[in-house]
């Protein structure tokens, strides 16, 4: 079978070696600016989605990076275990105002709901078990289903392609929900096949093998 | 009971399941918190997820009213850091690194080898709340509608949250 699309990632663009260079503007940019901005976006971002928040405020309203770094700090973000909203944070934070900056991006970013969380919990205390809470839950939970259904098939359109690909999201589903493994068990095991499988073709090394060919079949009469 | 040291086990173990969004470490924070430990009934988890679909910022701030109801405020506290510490550092790590990993060949290839695996653990999140949330027909009704909707338009999910709200209530009444 052929291995197709190697190089597609995500239908992002691989990150330069530019990406360690910090912002020209980043002495501008004061902590407890990048503690508000993070604290609004956390505070407005309601539906999901944060990453186009983020977007619209860091990229399109401050202009503190450009679309090619903020695509580039999200592809690290989508790789790395952790929420995209938080790993964002840290690594614009960290871009912007080192440590410190990262601190206050992901602090900002968690308050809101944090707290807002918290409320609910409280709430929910009190008032859960009453016969409407618990119908108008029940309508929550199953629109919800509805709603991470439909941010996982977007997703999927966006980076799936292949029947390889196909086979590793199955194989991961019956690992999880049919044979009853661990997460971190089949995140393993089919995390390392699917490494292996996309493992890095030897362009260069078949590039060097070709040359040598030529060289020893020399140049023709 | 002490139950600070096993939210800040169980929540720094969760966090690094997140790989591809919140819900990859669902199946997990299912066992551990209401088979393993029993803080909450899995229509319980289901319900506080639910709804902290629709809180603002990261969409797992469910796990801070996990935390209140284990231990009250500093139950909290330490959930949020515990949940949110070990990637944040991974994240920072990694972020700083990044520079040098860009030549490595084996970048691309675990970020390419890991796009369909986290594809699936989402999906393996959601069927395990589905097969709690999904009861009957009208619950896989609102499921469905809701997926429609916001497959077919740009609707803002927290107003199809609270439309399953309202048909719950009108309809889901016991």
């Amino acid at each position: 079978m052929q291995r197709r699309a190697t190089n597609k990632v995500s239908a992002i663009p691989p990150p330069g070696p530019e990406l360690v260079q910090p912002p020209a503007r980043s002495g501008e940019i004061s902590v407890l600016k990048i503690f508000t901005t993070f604290l609004v976006i956390g505070a407005t971002s309601f539906g999901g989605g944060v990453v186009a928040y983020l977007r619209n405020s860091l990229v399109t309203k401050y202009q503190w990076l450009d679309d090619k770094t903020f695509v580039e700090l999200l592809s690290i973000s989508q790789t790395l275990p952790g929420l995209n909203a938080t790993n964002m944070a840290v690594l614009v934070g960290d871009r912007l105002r080192g440590t410190a900056g990262a601190l206050a991006a992901i602090c900002g970013i968690c308050l809101p709901g944090a707290v807002i969380m918290y409320g609910v919990a409280l709430a929910y205390h009190v008032r859960g078990d009453r016969p409407l809470s618990v119908a108008g839950l029940k309508g929550v939970a199953a629109a919800a289903v509805g709603l991470i259904l439909a941010t996982t098939i977007q997703l999927g359109r966006k980076s799936l392609s292949g029947l390889p690909d196909l086979v590793f999201v199955a194989l991961t589903v019956v690992g999880v929900n049919r044979l009853h493994q661990s997460v971190p068990r089949v995140l393993i095991v089919v995390g390392a096949l699917a490494i292996l499988w996309y493992r890095p073709r030897r362009q260069e090394k078949d590039k060097d093998k070709e040359d040598k060919k030529e060289e020893k079949e020399g140049p023709s009469p | 009971m002490n139950q600070i040291p096993d939210l800040i086990r169980v929540f720094s173990y969760l966090s690094l399941l997140t790989v591809g969004g919140g819900m990859a470490a669902f199946p997990e924070l299912k066992v551990l918190t209401v088979d393993v430990h029993h803080w909450l009934t899995f229509k319980q988890l289901i319900h506080l997820y639910s709804v902290g679909q629709m809180a603002p910022g990261p969409n797992m701030m469910m796990i801070v009213a996990v935390g209140q109801w284990v231990a009250g405020l500093p139950g909290a506290i330490v959930v949020l850091i515990a949940f949110f510490l070990p990637t944040a550092l991974l994240a920072f790590t990694i972020g700083r690194l990044w520079g040098r990993l860009a030549k490595w060949p084996w970048r691309q290839s675990i970020q390419r080898g890991l796009a369909p695996v986290s594809i699936g653990l989402l999906l393996a999140g959601c069927l395990t709340m589905a097969k709690g949330a999904v009861t009957g027909w009208i619950t896989a009704a609102v499921a469905l509608a809701a997926l429609m909707f916001l497959l077919r338009s740009r609707i803002n999910p927290v107003f199809v949250i609270l439309a399953g709200a309202v048909v719950g209530i009108l309809a889901l009444r016991t």
